[in-house]
């Protein structure tokens, strides 16, 4: 087991080489200067340019800007964004906010996605099974920027129950209520896989010889059901988290959540190179670390796959 | 219709019940229903059963006949569609047919045990064997300490049971986990235990283990056991009393011997001649086809030249297994095989699974590489062909598989699953395909209308004459049945086999046919080749195995068919 998880590591390496690559090599070929961009309308002194550009290390070829910048990464100096600010401390601002809320987001989707998917799929065919498969089909269809805007009108401005934005204040009392419309649409995917998985392995073998065995219902469900019926569903939710983490713009747009989402889409519209791929770089490592639990996950669930082989 | 005869059964209803003992199990007019999309549907009707302490009562009858539902409503485990109807299960006098929930949790496991079919998905695979043993203990308020499951476990027969305890599912060999079933089945030793086809689903040597060590154990302990088998040869062997069900109807019932000799009702009289026991012989469809009957009786090898079509060569087959340390070891599944095929005749490879019998058929049929070796085929080396060359050899020989449900694409209709391999070799133009299609469902007894049908809307026999009719379609020389009658009923079997017989005759077919079922070899072919680990380890003309078998392996082969040792009135055999 611990070969496997030193291995897996092992290829975060060139994991992270390719992605920042690309990513780096995509803001380079931007149209447009992020100099020129930086004054506005004015035209500044060429001196200036000049100045900012060697800052930045803008006059240099890409393998070199590239370099320098791997470099950087590799002694924890990020450097400073287009604006002066440090990037690591605007990255140390940001990530919490996001992680907190991507976790509570997936924590309702794990939670009463599993829960109401358990119920639906041991009464198919039931009122509970019927309703909430149209109220999931309906939170699919919907898109999440409509969504969005729903839930903050109501819950936050007619209602009163949260408020409408989170600004500066990010806790996860404040952050409730995006996690909610963040986890939605997963939710229903997550329920609907529940449900299937459930209702399939209901009529199992092994779930029939466990009741004839005198086991109370609830244990067969939770014993015999519940855990292989989780198998699929725990793909689904780790490779949700990586989502959640990086891509939350809507989400955090809406509510004004001072986030990953929003600080990525800033640096993106200014085209600020360091800034885009650090984040960038971060996420390859979520990704990467949320992938590896999902497969010790695995294969605590299913004893059958073995990862030493 | 036949059916009109089976209403109107001669039920003989055993009440050997003496006076002052109550039997334990008493089934009374019992009536299943099961609700459907197209209405309801009566499962079984006025079934009547009835089991003292200590006895052992087989049902006996095919897929579909009631059978297990029977067995089931008699633990409450019905599917959720099914309720019982009407009629009484009285388990030491207290009806439980309509019992509560909560009653029936109580019952199972200490009452009534039951042991399923497949060991290999009634063990949840996400759990240790152990952790299986114990959550059934513990739910029937007995010790479930290690070494009470360690003791549960090695009286199955199951040894080293405190490290096997630790194991899951997957590490345990099919023999192993019908033990561990066992062992689980009868942990509270319960009173009753019903015991659905126990071994059907595994190797006959190791079934005869079983079924042995199941035998002592509930006799040790004075449990009554309801055995359910589609095999009358199993049933008689194994029970006091056998019940014969057909379609949702107890239509006989009687001491085993007795019914066995003397069958009253036609149904029971066919499956008694059908049992594919070893009195069979190869002339079962000269039989039926009276004039015919001395061309037949001659040998097939000569009415057809006799010359070798097929010559497999000192064959051998190595897979790389990896070990732990990426280190990878040579596995010998087939090792120094060599055996002729002559033209007309059919010849029978048997062994258990792993013995590397399917591989040899593999290879044969070009799916598998041979590591070493030679195949023969017509003269011709198989493995020197060019891939146009093989095309034209894959026109000459045909497989039949073992699984008719999965080797038919659900999505292609009768017509053009059959009419599939002719366009595929590009033979004829639409209507003589047609044509063709017609001749060959009217060979292999299918209607016409079939053609528009789907493969879910056929029997498991069905379906199997479907594989025969695609299989035919290209005008083969050679076909090779990989199991091809295991997954059927008895019955069905013992037509599909008929239908090959006759096939054989008209069109002068050869035959390679991979069993383990030594009962269907007899019926079937002309020379015998067994598999042990790879090797073979006898060969002979049919009658020759049989009767004087040479190997020690072989004489446990022969041993473990169920039945064997009966003694059957000659008319029947």
């Amino acid at each position: 087991m611990i070969r496997f998880i030193l291995r897996r590591l092992l290829q975060v390496i060139p994991v992270f080489i390719g992605t920042t690559l690309l990513v780096y090599y995509m803001v380079f070929a931007l149209p447009g200067d992020p100099i020129a961009a930086l004054f506005g309308d004015r035209q500044p002194p060429q001196a200036v340019i000049d100045t900012l550009r060697s800052q930045y290390n803008l006059d240099q070829p890409f393998w070199v800007q590239y370099g320098l910048f791997l470099k950087n990464l590799f002694t924890f100096n990020l450097g400073n964004d287009f604006t002066g600010q440090p990037i690591a401390a605007s990255l140390a601002r940001v990530f919490p906010v996001t992680a907190m809320l991507a976790v509570e987001a997936l924590a309702i989707q794990a939670i009463f996605g599993v829960a109401f998917g358990v119920f639906a799929g041991l009464r198919r065919g039931g009122w509970f099974d019927s309703t909430v498969l149209v109220a999931s089909l309906v939170v699919i269809a919907v898109p999440t920027f409509v969504l969005g805007f729903v839930f903050q009108l109501v819950f936050g401005v007619q209602l009163g129950w949260a408020k409408p934005t989170v600004g500066a204040n990010a806790n996860w009392g404040t952050l409730l209520l995006p996690a909610v419309v963040l986890g939605l649409v997963s939710f229903a995917y997550v329920l609907r896989l529940t449900r299937a998985s459930v209702s399939e392995n209901m009529n199992a073998d092994y779930v029939r010889t466990a009741t004839a065995k005198g086991l109370s219902r609830p244990r067969v469900v939770l014993a015999h059901i519940l855990r292989n019926s989780l198998i699929p569903v725990v793909t689904y939710l780790g490779a949700n988290l990586g989502g959640l983490m990086g891509g939350a713009i809507v989400t955090e747009g809406i509510f004004n959540v001072p986030g990953v989402g929003n600080k990525l889409y800033q640096a993106v519209l200014r085209s600020e190179g360091p800034t885009i791929v650090s984040i960038v770089s971060v996420l390859v490592l979520v990704f990467v670390v949320a992938n590896l639990l999902v497969d010790l996950l695995y294969a605590w669930l299913d004893p059958r796959i073995r990862y030493d082989q | 219709m036949r059916d009109k005869e089976m209403t109107s059964p001669d039920v003989r209803i055993d009440e050997t019940g003496a006076t002052g003992v109550r039997p334990l199990l008493e089934i009374r007019d019992l009536a299943i229903t099961f609700k459907t999309g197209s209405g309801e549907v009566k499962a079984v009707r006025n079934a009547h059963l009835t089991i003292m302490p200590g006895e052992t009562v087989a049902i006996v009858g095919e897929s579909g006949s009631g059978k297990s539902t029977t067995a089931l409503a008699a633990i409450g485990l019905l599917p959720n569609n099914g309720k019982v109807s009407g009629g009484q299960i009285l388990l030491d006098g207290e009806d439980i047919a309509h019992a509560s929930e909560q009653r029936m949790i109580e019952l199972r496991g200490n009452t009534i045990g039951m042991v399923p079919q497949d060991p290999m998905s009634n063990l949840n695979p996400v759990w240790k064997i152990g952790y299986q043993v114990r959550e059934t203990l513990r739910a029937n308020g007995r010790p479930s300490g290690p070494d009470d499951i360690a003791k549960v476990l090695s009286q199955a027969g199951l040894p080293d049971a405190k490290r096997r305890a630790n194991q899951y599912p997957h590490e345990f060999s099919g023999g192993m986990r019908q033990r561990a079933l066992i062992a689980i089945g009868l942990s509270c030793q319960p009173r009753l235990l019903i015991a659905d086809e126990p071994t059907s689903a595994l190797d006959v040597t190791v079934q005869r283990q079983i079924l042995d060590h199941l035998e002592t154990m509930t006799n040790e302990l004075g449990t009554s056991v309801l055995l359910i088998t589609h095999d009358l040869g199993l049933a008689a062997e194994r029970a006091d009393k056998v019940v014969v069900m057909y379609q949702g109807r107890v239509v006989e019932a009687g001491p085993s011997l007795e019914l066995l000799r003397n069958p009253q009702h036609p149904y029971t009289k066919r499956l008694v001649e059908s049992a594919p026991s070893l009195a069979s012989r190869r002339i079962q469809v000269a039989k039926e086809q009276g004039v015919e009957t001395a061309d037949l009786l001659a040998p097939a090898a000569e009415t057809v030249k006799p010359e070798t079509f097929l010559q497999i060569q000192d064959l051998r087959k190595v897979y790389k297994l990896r070990s732990g340390l990426g280190k990878a070891t040579d596995f010998a599944a087939v090792d120094g095989v060599s055996f002729d095929v002559r033209r007309g005749t059919t010849t029978a490879i048997v062994g258990e699974s792993g013995s590397g019998k399917s591989t040899v058929a593999k290879m044969v049929l070009q799916l598998e590489k041979p590591t070493d070796g030679r195949i023969l085929f017509d003269g011709v080396d198989t493995s020197a062909l060019k891939p146009a060359e093989l095309f034209k050899f894959r026109r000459r020989v045909q497989p039949i598989f073992q699984d008719p449900y999965g080797s038919l694409d659900p999505m292609y209709n009768i017509y053009r699953t059959i009419e599939e391999p002719l366009r595929v070799h590009k033979i004829g133009d639409q209507a003589s395909r047609e044509k063709k299609v017609r001749t060959l469902l009217d060979q292999v007894a299918l209607p016409q209308s079939a053609m528009q049908r789907y493969p879910n809307e056929l029997s498991g026999g069905q379906r199997q004459r479907v594989a025969i009719a695609r299989a035919l379609a290209l005008d083969p020389e050679v076909i090779i049945c990989d199991e091809a009658v295991s997954a059927l009923d008895v019955l069905v079997q013992a037509q599909v086999l008929n239908l090959l017989a006759d096939l054989q005759a008209n069109l002068g077919l050869t035959y390679l046919f991979i069993t383990h079922d030594l009962a269907v070899v007899r019926q079937i072919a002309d020379h015998v080749c067994v598999m042990e680990k790879g090797r073979l380890v006898e060969t002979g003309s049919t009658d020759e195995v049989f009767e004087s078998p040479q190997q020690d392996y072989t004489k446990a082969l022969l041993n473990a068919i169920p039945g064997a040792k009966l003694m059957l009135p000659p008319e029947v055999a």
